[in-house]
């Protein structure tokens, strides 16, 4: 272990070293547990705990068939790719809409902007129960027909997303040097060139929070996936809480199906991490 | 805020030029703006209509996928760039006042249309009936208000909301204080385990605590690792989400959630634990206060403001918590909440009117947030 907090006169604290092992132990055992069983065959699983396996790795039998049978029978894989395909429009697009709202929250001045401003996060309070049943008759047959597919869904995640996006972008914004934007007006840019040369590439740590985020909310959402995609759009938590669902024959391809899920949000949620806090910690925070 | 310098720039860029050109309006520039932001709505709207009537035209979706991003993206830039090019075309003073509202538009619109127009339309359809064709007065909230599945949901709901933000918030605070005390190594490897269970959704941590939670019939190997450790203890193997004695089985639905939320709490805590001025804390210890002194008097003051932060956000999850407990127990054995009830009323029953009669009632709910969120920014903003 490295003694850096030996430099500040603190000694080692045996507690907290005790303390947050068993902690971060106690964190992991569930996700371990889930990953461990995923491997394990139907009928190892069902007669003992995952732990016998972990202990005794040589005498319990490993399968990967698990994992081919949700991607394939239990057809994950369309829901996976549905997914990939609902996740990224509706992470990206709602970006551009509110940084050029965020922009005009942070660097111009107008009638009615503090208004403007303080419906935003009103509506982050909003629960998004409220949209459902308009949305569901705006979108149905009722109305553009267009529930069921991808489209309904970006359009739904994009404004649903949106007042976290404008608040957290203008909360970064308004710690970028106003003068710079300044000098930009007074060489003659427009307000759309100086948006697009100066303050959209300075606000890139920003927009790769939000960007997290959102990419983290739409993909484990249920709900909006649930009653505006049809099953053949359907995402693949969709997809695995229906498996949830049935009992007995199947059980052993959920904790596979379980681990599928998870894995794509694990891998962005690793490699952006370091956006992520520093992004929440500067005020983006869901409502 | 440097409202004056802002307005002033424009002000004295036109005493340069030629007076009159500030009052000119350009037609022809106004007239090629109006017609690009048509033509390039026009062609959207098109575009990702046909992704929804025409879906199998397009070949793949990825095909789809990969057009949406690009329509989504380069559309938005088109038509910001035609509408300033349109508000840059007006009088100069016309300009400087419409720009800002320019650039809002589309970002509200689509806010507008998807939160604030449905509020209002959900309050409207809770007086409707159960297909929002006719209006039935009050009947929806005499319905839901004489539902004893109703007032359980509200019990839960509130336990809920009682329980999971402090226990979040406590643990938060208690990571985030002794992981500061160990090595900086030691420190992120703590902290990215107990922060990793935030990728993950609430259906997949669903089925990693029902494995946990799972039941075997006695005198069986129980592979639920709570039934192997209390058979272990010497108990019966119990049907854990099964037992609402005690509310213990919504209370082991709220360990789902606060396993999922801790990390976010910690990260921010963290964050409020190393801004607190070192030199603080060393003046307390010189002084002689012992370590659970300095950790009460001197650091928590200090990070209140994000101790109510945290408490809040997570305050406003649990209100909405819906997928732990429809994906685990769909609400029988009495852990029925909310948000669950709504769904159930609006995709299992198809009564429209109950279910958004019952979003009103929640809607009441997070009235007092939105106050307070509203009141904390302008504090902030005034702090700045």
């Amino acid at each position: 272990m490295s003694r850096k907090l030996m430099k500040d006169g603190r000694p080692r604290s045996p507690f907290s070293m005790v303390t947050m092992t068993i902690l971060a132990i106690l964190w992991t055992i569930p996700t371990l547990g889930l990953l461990v069983t995923s491997f394990r065959t139907r009928d190892d699983a069902a007669t003992s705990g995952w732990w016998t396996a972990l202990f005794h790795p040589f005498s319990s039998e490993w399968t990967t068939a698990n994992y081919s049978g949700a991607w394939t029978g239990a057809d994950l894989s369309s829901g996976f790719i549905n997914s990939i395909v609902v996740a990224i429009p509706a992470t990206v697009i709602p970006i551009m809409f509110a940084a050029f709202a965020a922009y005009a929250f942070t660097f111009m001045d107008f009638p009615f902007k503090e208004f403007f401003f303080l419906l935003i996060i009103a509506v982050m309070v909003v629960p998004i129960q409220v949209a459902f049943q308009p949305m569901l008759n705006i979108l149905g047959p009722r109305g553009l027909g267009i529930s069921g597919q991808y489209i309904a869904v970006w359009l739904l995640h994009t404004g649903f997303g949106m007042p976290l996006c404008i608040y957290t972008l203008r909360n970064y914004m308004s710690t970028l040097p106003r003068s710079v934007v300044e000098s930009a007006k007074i060489d003659g840019c427009s307000h759309f060139q100086t948006f697009w040369r100066l303050v959209a590439p300075m606000s890139i740590p920003a927009i790769a929070a939000f960007a997290t985020l959102q990419f983290l909310w739409v993909w484990n959402d249920l709900l909006i996936a649930k009653l505006f995609l049809k099953s053949e759009n359907t995402t693949v938590i969709v997809k695995l809480q229906q498996l949830l669902g049935t009992q007995g024959q199947g059980q052993e391809l959920l904790t596979a199906g379980a681990f599928i899920t998870i894995i794509v949000p694990m891998i962005v949620f690793v490699t952006l991490q370091r956006f992520m806090i520093r992004g929440m910690t500067s005020g983006a925070v869901k409502g | 805020m440097t409202a004056d310098t802002s307005a002033a720039a424009p002000r004295q860029k036109m005493r340069v030029d030629d007076p009159n050109a500030a009052l000119r309006a350009h037609p022809a520039k106004m007239a090629l703006g109006l017609g690009g932001m048509v033509v390039v709505i026009w062609f959207l709207a098109n575009l990702f209509l046909a992704f929804g009537y025409y879906p199998e035209k397009f070949g793949s979706k990825f095909v789809i996928a990969v057009l949406a991003i690009i329509g989504g993206v380069g559309g938005a830039a088109l038509i910001f760039y035609f509408l300033n090019m349109f508000v840059e075309a007006l009088p100069r003073r016309l300009s400087e006042g419409v720009i800002p509202y320019a650039f809002l538009l589309p970002g509200l619109l689509l806010v507008g249309l998807m939160l604030i127009y449905p509020t209002f339309q959900t309050i409207n359809y809770s007086f409707a009936n159960s297909d929002s064709t006719a209006y039935v007065g009050l009947q929806n909230y005499k319905t839901i208000f004489s539902d004893p599945e109703f007032w359980q949901s509200v019990v839960n709901n509130i336990l809920w909301l009682l329980i999971v933000p402090a226990v979040v918030v406590a643990f938060g605070v208690i990571v985030a204080v002794l992981s500061d005390k160990l090595s900086a190594g030691g420190e992120k490897v703590a902290k990215s385990m107990i922060f990793l269970p935030m990728a993950i959704s609430a259906v997949g941590a669903s089925a990693i605590w029902l494995l946990i939670y799972a039941y075997n019939n006695p005198g069986q190997p129980q592979t639920g690792l709570l039934n192997a450790i209390w058979v272990g203890l010497g108990g019966e193997p119990q049907t854990w989400l099964a037992i609402d004695t005690l509310k213990l089985n919504s209370i082991l639905l709220m360990v789902i959630l606060i396993w999922l939320q801790a990390g976010f709490a910690m990260v921010l805590l963290s964050s409020a634990i190393k801004g607190v001025p070192e030199d603080t804390v060393e003046a307390a210890r010189i002084d002689g206060a012992t370590e659970l002194q300095i950790f009460w008097k001197v650091i928590i003051p200090q990070i209140k403001g994000t101790i109510i932060t945290v408490f809040v956000t997570v305050f406003i999850t649990v209100l909405k918590i819906f997928d732990i407990v429809y994906v685990t127990t769909n609400g029988a054995y009495g852990t029925n909440v909310i948000a669950n009830l709504f769904f159930n009323k609006l995709f299992a029953a198809s009564e429209a009117g109950q279910a958004t009669a019952i979003v009103v009632v929640l809607l009441i709910a997070v009235t007092p947030l939105i106050w307070y969120q509203i009141k904390h920014f302008r504090d902030e903003e005034a702090g700045r």
